[in-house]
């Protein structure tokens, strides 16, 4: 296992693994956060910070509000309560895109590949202050031309890595499921994101490719690019986040290093008071 | 039956005014509904500002002709951003139904007696306010061929009317294969995939909604000058449904569908028209089965028949992609 390269090297090691431990170079600052859906409240998170340059995993049983938070962090669903800071910049009520130009970019549990747009176009979609999207310059292509061509070998590359620069004339919706989830990442990337935030990237990926993607992943992090992302595979969990955030029911019951998590007692039950799945409390009880 | 008639009648509007209004109308909605997926059920209205707007002000105010082009163009914008600013945050649905709603109210206002002095209430408006761009023809007679037939004014509308949808097709083709045609397309499949992406896709429907709703003022325009009149009732909801039937029978998000498609539904009507008409006169159809009367409604059932066929056998149009077509069910 690689060992983080984050800005602080040491802090899976000098922060406290308690609910809401502060962190010495925190970008991500949420407070109070609650989101109600009718009676059922889906979010109830007092405290988070997310180290800066580091590999943070949020994970938890299905319905433990995670999708509902990665929402509200980023724009798409207002909280009853609370704030959140990006970069010290307070986020409430910002929109999404801006939360986006801003540095945070997310993908989405199901994904959302654009399905008649081909591989490239969903890329080159990505790209920041095109000069092509402006309504009235898109009229002389002469001005964004040159853009264009590097913007799109820049789609390429990232392609090339995501084993997807074969499909990059096909239209997405000819992508298989896990080609889609892959596609989404790499045009995530495209945006060059301070911090990236990634919805269950692994499901439907298969194994081979798995290791691949935790290998960029990790590069991400050797970028001082943070990663924040939601997983149900253990195994993943354990060989590349540097902390593990755990949910249950819309709180955060535990964090600390994959290896203490996973031998919290709490997390464990939370797990087997959602499901009982063997797998699962093997795989947790096994770290 | 007088074939060469019936070939003159049918190219004739193949290639006529009422196909340059139906092109510049489906131009406008491909933007929308094509582009950019917003279903707005008001083009109508928007032909209604376009057409007002070249009458009113020259019959009424003594306004240039040149200037009033200026003023549709400005209301439509007005209208377009009246439509958009309280819908276009909101599901799509919305818009449909304001639009729809808002199309109405202006054929209403329009036609009211409240407005009469200005807007001819439900006569409309008749005079000779396109006088200034007729006095530009350097056509002194028509045009009078065996397969083609125009008179002098409609060969005028014909020639320009054209020019005009050529331009406008023109851009339309470079701007939707621009970077800025790609992120309509994109908000069209998903708008929060392209939210994520930090683009601010209000903003872009906002445009979108202009740029098509302009564009159908255009034919509003065309339409108001080819007749030197504006009547309130053209200006119903049939003409949103026609132009759509247009973009579909072309296939939308193609640039040149619209055009095609709006020539094959005037081909259609009027052939269909000149057929049944000549089969009822010269007793090739019975009259317990087509009265001379009845010509006009039956054409509508006849190309609502060959509709429902397109459809049934051709469902992406003519030159929609059936590939394409496909990925619509989101797989
Ligand atoms: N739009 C909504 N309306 C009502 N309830 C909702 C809504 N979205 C989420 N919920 C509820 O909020 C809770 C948290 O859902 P959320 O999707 O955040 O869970 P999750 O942790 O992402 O689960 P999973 O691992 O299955 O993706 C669930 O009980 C869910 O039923
Ligand atoms: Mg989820």
């Amino acid at each position: 296992m690689q060992k983080p390269k984050s800005a602080d090297a040491n802090f899976a090691l000098t922060t406290s693994p308690t609910p809401g431990s502060a962190k010495s170079d925190p970008i991500l600052i949420a407070d109070k956060i609650t989101r109600q859906f009718g009676g059922l409240t889906a979010v109830n998170v007092d405290h988070l910070e997310i180290q800066r340059g580091s590999i943070t995993a949020l994970i938890g049983p299905n319905g433990a509000g995670k999708t509902t938070f990665f929402n509200l962090l980023t724009g798409y669903d207002s909280p009853n309560s609370g704030t959140w800071s990006f970069n010290g910049k307070n986020l409430n009520g910002i929109p999404p895109h801006k939360v986006a130009r801003l540095g945070m970019v997310r993908t989405f549990q199901l994904t959302k590949a654009l399905y008649r747009l081909t591989v490239i176009e969903n890329m080159a979609l990505g790209a920041r202050n095109q000069k092509g999207e402006s309504v009235l310059r898109s009229v002389f292509p002469w001005i964004w031309r040159a853009q264009e061509a590097e913007i799109r070998a820049r789609a390429t590359e990232i392609l090339r890595n995501f084993k997807l620069l074969e499909k990059q004339d096909d239209f997405a919706a000819a992508l298989s499921g896990g080609q889609r989830k892959l596609l989404e990442m790499a045009r995530a990337l495209m945006v060059e994101p301070e911090m990236i935030m990634l919805d269950e990237p692994m499901a439907g990926v298969n194994p081979a490719l798995k290791q691949s993607l935790l290998e960029h992943i990790k590069e991400l992090r050797t970028e001082g690019k943070t990663v924040l992302f939601v997983e149900h595979d253990m195994d993943m969990v354990h060989e590349i986040s540097d902390w593990v955030i755990v949910m249950a029911q819309g709180e955060v019951i535990a964090e600390g290093t994959p290896a203490s998590v996973m031998g919290n007692e709490q997390v464990i039950a939370a797990y087997l008071g959602a499901h009982h799945n063997e797998d699962l409390s093997a795989n947790l009880e096994g770290a | 039956m007088d074939f060469l008639f019936i070939t003159q009648q049918t190219l004739s509007a193949t290639i006529g005014v009422n196909t340059i209004i139906f092109a510049l109308a489906a131009i406008g909605l491909n933007m929308h509904f094509g582009y950019t997926g917003l279903l707005n059920f008001g083009q109508a209205g928007f032909l209604a500002i376009g057409a007002y707007s070249v009458a009113v002000p020259v019959i009424s105010f003594g306004i240039p002709l040149w200037i009033a082009f200026l003023i549709g163009i400005f209301n439509s914008i007005i209208f377009a951003l009246l439509l958009g600013i309280p819908t276009l945050r909101l599901r799509a649905d919305y818009l449909a139904i304001v639009t729809i709603a808002a199309a109405e109210i202006v054929r209403q206002i329009a036609r009211s007696a409240t407005f009469n002095e200005f807007l001819g209430g439900s006569d409309g408006i008749t005079g000779k306010f396109g006088k200034d761009f007729f006095a530009l023809n350097p056509f002194k007679s028509g045009l009078d061929t065996p397969i083609l037939r125009f008179n002098a004014n409609d060969l005028w509308v014909v020639i320009t009317g054209w020019t005009l949808v050529a331009v406008i097709t023109f851009v339309m083709w470079i701007m939707v294969n621009s970077p800025w045609g790609r992120l309509m397309r994109a908000i069209r499949e998903d708008e929060d995939a392209v939210r994520s992406l930090g683009k601010n896709v209000y903003l872009y429907k906002m445009q979108s909604l202009i740029i098509g709703g302009v564009i159908g003022s255009t034919g509003g325009f065309v339409y108001a000058l080819s007749r030197q009149s504006v009547q309130p009732d053209n200006y119903g909801t049939a003409l949103t449904f026609f132009a759509y039937t247009v973009l579909i029978l072309g296939g939308a998000a193609r640039v040149f569908s619209p055009i095609v498609g709006a020539m094959i539904f005037w081909f259609l009507i009027v052939f269909i028209e000149q057929i049944l008409r000549q089969g009822v006169t010269n007793d090739l159809i019975p009259d317990w089965l087509i009265g001379v009367n009845q010509v006009g409604q039956i054409r509508f059932m006849l190309m609502g028949l060959g509709l429902m066929a397109l459809m049934i056998f051709r469902p992406q149009g003519i030159f929609g992609d059936k590939k394409e077509l496909a990925l619509d069910a989101k797989a």
